[in-house]
């Protein structure tokens, strides 16, 4: 149940994007046509639950087992970027068909920070190895949910008439807002979870 | 170019911001009061300084295929050591900005720069570059934390200006940041044209 309590509670309640406000940059890059959302929310579920296996890995065995805390940040961003660019070559080579889908998606994800915050945050929080992949997996779906519904927004934005000084950007942001606005309706769900799994 | 017009350019024809739009994490979550923002801004800016000069001279030696790595290496020694000072003297800080601090690592702003300038120009104009750019930063995060303390908890710089009755909490709460952000920079487009 306590994994179940995370699943829902990272999708909606404290949304990656909308509440924590990691992963900004895809959300605002790739949000313009649903099928290319649907491939950067693939990627990042694939790249952000290996990572943070493998940088969950190295805090414990090497990091915590040498005393090395105070390199975390550095052994992390170079376990990510060394990982994408692995999962890159690999793929490549096993499945290319994967790689023509998510393949110009991989470069993008070095410095998407949500997958550096959620290797942080999982340490932070102190879970153990099985709650750290829910976490992050969850994580990474309701980064995709968030991308695509914003990306069908912004699809429909695109046919009406937008006043002149809010073209751009701007109109983009509040949307945005209105989304965020949206999942707010969620907070507190995660406190009910909990008192009727019984876990308080 | 000579220092004040690099300066500008950071702050003005090119601000991070509101023009080139880049590190909007940080931009959107620490700005919930002015005073925040502004840490995060100034926190950012001391990287880049130092990360843009170091590039710079060190632009000779780098071979051309394996200068991200290398980028990202010095970046992040200069995280880690803001990272140990901030912990250090100013606890205050480190707790309202968190998790953000490491994530300077990943700011698009500080590689960007990197690429775009310090690694084409020399140490003393990358050192303006890093003032300007920095300064554009900090000023936008201000601004933006402003307006949304001001809206949302009635002060600006924790001095009180509207009774607490008057306090619209939505601003201070995440859908707040990307609507004020999305108002400023139908502002600023207006004033530019």
């Amino acid at each position: 149940m306590e994994y179940v309590l995370i699943f829902i509670s990272a999708i909606f309640v404290n949304n990656i994007v909308l509440s924590q406000f990691l992963g900004i940059c895809p959300f605002l890059g790739v949000s313009k046509k649903i099928d290319t959302s649907l491939g950067m929310s693939a990627a990042v579920a694939f790249v952000l639950t290996l990572a943070t296996i493998v940088t969950w890995l190295v805090q414990k065995y090497v990091l915590d087992a040498f005393g090395l805390q105070y390199l975390q940040t550095i052994a992390f961003i170079l376990v990510i970027a060394s990982l994408v660019q692995m999962v890159e070559i690999v793929l490549k080579k096993v499945s290319p068909a994967l790689y023509q889908a998510l393949g110009i998606f991989l470069p993008l994800i070095t410095t998407n920070c949500a997958v550096l915050g959620v290797a942080i945050l999982v340490i932070q929080k102190d879970y153990n190895l099985l709650q750290s992949v829910v976490y992050a997996f969850s994580t990474a779906i309701g980064f995709g949910v968030a991308l695509t519904v914003f990306a069908g927004m912004r699809e429909q934005l695109e046919l009406v008439k937008i006043p002149k000084g809010m073209q751009g950007m701007a109109i983009v942001m509040l949307s945005a807002g209105l989304l965020s606005l949206a999942f707010m309706g969620f907070s507190g769900v995660d406190g009910g979870l909990k008192i009727l799994f019984g876990l308080d | 170019m000579n220092a004040i017009q690099i300066i500008k350019n950071g702050i003005v024809k090119e601000n991070p911001t509101f023009v080139l739009m880049l590190g909007m994490c940080p931009t959107l979550a620490t700005t919930t009061s002015a005073g925040n923002g502004m840490s995060m801004g100034l926190a950012t800016m001391a990287v880049l300084i130092c990360t843009n000069v170091v590039i710079s001279c060190l632009k000779s030696v780098t071979p051309d295929k394996v200068r991200i790595p290398v980028f990202i290496v010095v970046i992040a020694a200069f995280v880690t050591l803001l990272q140990m000072v901030i912990k250090a003297y100013l606890p205050e800080v480190d707790a309202s900005l968190g998790l953000f601090i490491p994530l300077i690592v990943v700011n698009c702003i500080i590689l960007g720069r990197a690429e775009a300038f310090a690694a084409k120009n020399s140490p003393v104009a990358s050192l303006f570059d890093g003032i300007g750019i920095g300064l554009g930063f900090t000023l936008g995060l201000t601004l933006l934390g402003m307006c949304r303390e001001l809206l949302g908890s009635g002060s600006i710089f924790g001095f009180t200006l509207i009774p607490e009755t008057y306090n619209i909490l939505l601003f201070v709460l995440p859908p707040g940041a990307f609507i004020t952000l999305g108002f400023l920079i139908a502002i600023v487009n207006k004033i530019r044209n």
